[in-house]
């Protein structure tokens, strides 16, 4: 175990800024990969991690450059090689598994025809024995029936096949090291546990080394030996797995792992401040030092040096670790949410169905829409005023769907959308007046994409104020400095691009539009999912606060289960566009009743070593939904009998006013919980 | 607050902006060759008149086809008229027209095309498949017929080139509509419920806005050389006007004992396509639309 596999060496990588001046990406990174280890390395969006990893295979992206040190494998330097005697090292003994498997597989070639070329490359066998290995390859990443899988093409698989095939490629040449960029990161969170409990099985199997690189300390728990964190170009800290997660002695994993939600806990973590630094905006001091808790002025004049603490096994960047080694445990306080909401019914959605069929001609005429298997189909929900209702669900469970709906974006096949109860809301856009629009605001997933690069800040929030209120000159000024300090941000933003802006305050610019518009309900589509973990926590203590300063009700979509828990009153779990069960979020938590929010509950990946997901159900994609019974009929693993298949399953009422969508009694459900 | 006066400057005037990106074209060796050759030929343009040294139709029998001289720097064509003097003034006429042929093509098709990407549905499969029914019909031909109806004052033919050129610019600009349509922040438009227009005004021209700018600058070069292939044929500028389609014309027959009368056309034109070709690309990378120059972060 002891021989290394990889040595990086005081490794140096930056670019060149337009005004000449050397900006590092990557500062003196120095650490060793091991045979037969899994290292996890860790870090937000724009610390470096990506770039170390690609560094491991020699390669540098367009527009950096080495500025100093080296990537030593089988004791030549990686980053000094030729391309020629890289191509050798690459495939054979370094490959590498891309983030988004879809993307990286040709979408003309068919599964076995890329495998076999992998093959070729990097191997000496003959046509027989390629052909041998392919079906053994593609038993191994556990694809069911590989003769019929290698015939078919990237896009008649689903995103956790595609991804299988991409491990099964990288397997192909039998590499030493493995690297793998973010390899679960756009699964849904059922697939995601498979996949990584496949990468587990195989890091056994071969003794291959892994690299794996993620955002998600959860994903990193489940896979890595060892933990390197990277924050702003530098390992912060490094050590064994579970002592880093366990007991994290650098400030920012601290805060890290105190910020994420939890399963566990109900209410909101507590949030990071700040944001990290941009490349080559640090001149003096501890890059962490404006976010750290445990600061002092020492930090802010000199950096840190790394330093290894030998009865720890650790690595640390920082002067004041030794008050976090008492510290000890990470104790996670958590702020409860107050359920504020009040007896009155805002929004009742009933026997809604939503349907994406293309109209026949004899339809348009009649302007109708048949479809006896709509996407959506009988939602009955009655969503009360200043509550926080979820709608969780794997991709493709209709959740976005009826959020659109609700916003009028779509059209609804049949069924009763009611504001206020006398306000009918199941009309479109275009035959909703000027108010309906306005009570109903949206805030979307990716702030990049939700606000316009060419808009002022200024110019964003003046939008809604202006159309719906008509506010001019002076008054409009004041209104849009008065929401963004209500978003925590200040007045100086008015002028800033959103390119000029983090994540972070992207999104609380998305949400003080929102605001603007002075709406009842607010429907947040994945708010935090394209968020960094730290940040994340900060937007919805936001989100809270803001609800509990308007009394605003929110319709929130997420497939992070423990975000819902953390930020949630009431739960509605959706599976294949039908409702599987109904409740305070406390108690879908707590009891598990219906089959699905058993699956989806087993699978979340907590950033604890010790809590292993629980694989109940097949990662099975189903196209559409079934014709007949209960939706989730596909995939149960506690199915009853032909009564699944043939009847839709009654709602069923729990003591504490949990409804389940099952044919199975309840007191039978209860039974098996975990 | 400090951070107020480190952010204070980041909303620049129009012109600020616009000097930036020409400071920014002029740092490329490209865009600067490019950017001095347009803006010499824009100058001369200017300034031709006054310069000429002699007077552009005078005919003179005795002076046919001199070779260059002190007295005729580019010598003289078969009527003895001076070459330098014409080929200086050759341009003017095509610039005019061919610069407000390019606003007028950069209007209707960019207006055109983004709405037709805007709507999508049935109103953009019937305008789409008009626009590629006049692409699929050549358009000298169809430019021939307009001219020879309406004669070849200036009237018709900005408006008629204007029309042709415009074609290729409302497939960019539908293009470029497409790609933006989809993202969210016109999802957030639209469920607020703006109108149509104020979806195109706000949220869809400064994000298409530089895309059609440079398709457009690039359909001025095209239709230069488009304007100059009609004064060739004879149907652009009536003689004695000089004008370079018209000079190569005259003088293409005598090339072979008279090269010089038909050289500095050639230049003026092809140095002038050039110029204008090399300032729209170096216009699309100081709009940051060429990937391959972004910064890797």
């Amino acid at each position: 175990m002891t021989d290394i596999i990889q040595k990086v060496k005081n490794l140096s990588i930056g670019f060149r800024s337009k005004k000449g001046e050397e900006i590092l990406i990557l500062k003196n990174i120095s650490t060793n990969i091991k045979k037969g280890e899994t290292v996890g390395i860790v870090g937000e969006s724009g610390s470096g991690k990506s770039t170390l990893a690609l560094a491991m295979m020699g390669y540098v992206k367009h527009g950096l450059y080495t500025v100093g040190g080296e990537c030593e494998f089988n004791s030549s330097n990686l980053l000094k090689m030729k391309s020629k005697d890289l191509e050798k090292i690459r495939g054979r003994k370094i490959a590498m598994i891309p983030q988004n498997a879809g993307q990286a597989l040709t979408p003309n070639l068919k599964i076995g025809y890329q495998i076999d070329e992998a093959l070729q490359l990097h191997s000496d066998l003959d046509e027989r024995q390629r052909e041998k290995k392919i079906s053994e390859l593609l038993n191994k990443v556990r694809l069911p029936s590989p003769e019929t899988i290698a015939l078919r093409y990237p896009h008649e698989l689903s995103g956790g096949q595609q991804q299988r095939v991409a491990v099964a490629m990288a397997l192909a040449g039998t590499p030493d090291l493995l690297l793998l960029d973010e390899p679960t990161t756009g699964l849904d969170v059922t697939t995601q546990a498979h996949v990584l409990e496949l990468l587990n099985f195989i890091a056994k199997d071969t003794g291959t080394s892994m690299v794996y690189v993620s955002h998600d300390l959860g994903a990193i728990a489940q896979v890595s030996d060892r933990i390197i964190v990277m924050y702003s170009g530098e390992i912060v800290l490094e050590g064994p797995s579970r002592d880093i997660l366990k007991r994290p002695i650098h400030p920012y994993t601290h805060g890290l792992l105190k910020s994420i939600p939890k399963l566990s806990l109900a209410g909101l973590p507590d949030s990071m401040p700040g944001s990290q630094p941009q490349p080559g905006t640090i001149q003096s001091g501890c890059s962490f030092f404006d976010r750290c808790n445990f600061s002092d002025e020492n930090c802010k004049n000199n950096s840190p040096k790394l330093e290894f603490l030998k009865d720890l096994n650790t690595s640390v960047r920082c002067f004041n670790y030794e008050k976090l080694v008492k510290e000890n445990q990470v104790s996670q306080t958590v702020n409860k949410i107050k359920n504020k909401s009040q007896d009155k019914e805002i929004l009742n959605l009933s026997e809604v169905s939503i349907s994406y069929a293309k109209q026949k001609l004899l339809d348009q005429i009649f302007n109708r829409i048949s479809d006896d298997n709509p996407t959506v189909k009988d939602i009955n929900i009655n969503i009360k005023k200043g509550e926080t209702i979820a709608l969780v669900g794997e991709s493709g469970s209709g959740k976005s769907t009826i959020l659109k709906s609700i916003a009028g974006l779509l059209r609804t096949k049949d069924g009763l959308i009611k504001f206020d109860k006398n306000r009918n809301l199941s009309s479109d856009l275009k035959e909703r007046d000027p108010n309906d629009l306005r009570i109903i605001q949206l805030i979307f997933q990716n702030p990049d994409e939700s606000l316009n690069p060419n808009h002022t800040v200024e110019e964003i929030i003046a939008q809604p104020l202006k159309l719906y209120f008509g506010l001019k000159g002076e008054e409009l000024k004041k209104n849009i400095i008065d929401l963004l300090q209500k978003v925590r941000l200040g007045e100086f933003y008015t002028s800033r691009y959103p390119r000029q802006l983090s994540g972070g305050e992207k999104q609380r610019v998305a949400v003080a539009r929102a605001f603007a518009a002075k709406p009842d309900i607010i429907l947040c589509d994945e708010v935090t999912s394209a968020l960094d973990v730290s940040v994340q926590a900060a937007v919805l203590n936001l989100l809270q606060q803001l609800k509990e300063d308007f009394g605003t009700t929110y319709i929130f979509v997420s497939h992070d289960l423990a975000v819902v828990r953390a930020i949630s009153d009431r739960v509605a779990v959706l599976y294949q566009g039908r409702l599987c069960e109904v409740g305070p979020s406390n108690d879908v938590y707590k009891f598990p009743s219906h089959p699905y929010t058993e699956v989806l509950l087993g699978a979340v990946l907590e950033p604890d070593p010790d809590i292993k997901p629980k694989l109940v159900a097949e990662d099975i994609v189903e196209e559409r939904p079934p014709e007949k019974g209960c939706s989730f009929q596909g995939r149960c693993s506690r199915i009853v009998g032909d009564i699944c298949k043939k009847e839709i399953p009654p709602w069923q009422l729990t003591d504490s006013g949990n409804a389940i969508r099952c044919h199975i009694p309840i007191k039978e459900l209860q039974k098996e919980q975990f | 607050m400090k951070l107020d006066n480190i952010y204070k400057e980041e909303k620049k005037s129009a012109f600020a902006k616009l000097l930036e990106i020409i400071i920014t074209m002029a740092s490329r060796p490209s865009g600067l060759i490019g950017l001095s050759i347009l803006v010499f030929h824009i100058i001369l343009a200017f300034i031709s008149p006054y310069i000429a040294p002699h007077d552009f139709k005078a005919i003179d029998p005795t002076l046919m086809l001199q070779a260059p001289s002190a007295e005729y720097w580019f010598g003289t064509d078969d009527l003895g008229r001076d070459v330098f003097t014409r080929t200086i003034l050759g341009g003017r006429t095509a610039l005019t027209i061919t610069f407000f042929g390019s606003l007028i093509a950069l209007l209707w098709g960019g207006l055109l095309g983004i709405f037709c990407g805007l709507v999508g549905g049935k109103i953009d499969d019937v305008v789409m498949r008009i626009v590629d029914a006049f692409l699929s019909i050549p358009w000298i031909l169809a430019m021939l017929l307009i001219v020879s109806l309406l004669g070849t004052s200036t009237e018709v033919l900005i408006p008629a080139l204007g029309f042709f050129y415009g074609k290729g610019i409302v497939r960019v600009a539908r293009a470029a509509t497409h790609d933006v349509i989809a993202k969210d922040f016109i999802v957030s438009a639209r469920a607020r419920g703006h109108s149509n227009f104020s979806i195109i005004w706000n949220e869809i021209i400064p994000n298409v806005r530089d895309a059609i700018l440079v398709e457009g600058a690039m359909r001025w070069s095209w239709m230069l050389l488009g304007f100059s292939s009609l004064s060739f044929l004879g149907f652009g500028v009536s003689p004695p006007t000089p004008d370079w389609g018209l000079m190569i014309s005259n003088a293409r027959g005598l090339m072979s004992f008279a090269y010089w009368a038909v050289i500095a056309p050639i230049v003026g034109l092809s140095s002038l396509i050039i110029g204008i070709n090399l300032t729209a690309d170096a216009f699309a990378k100081a709009l940051g639309i060429d990937r391959s120059t972004k910064a890797p972060v």
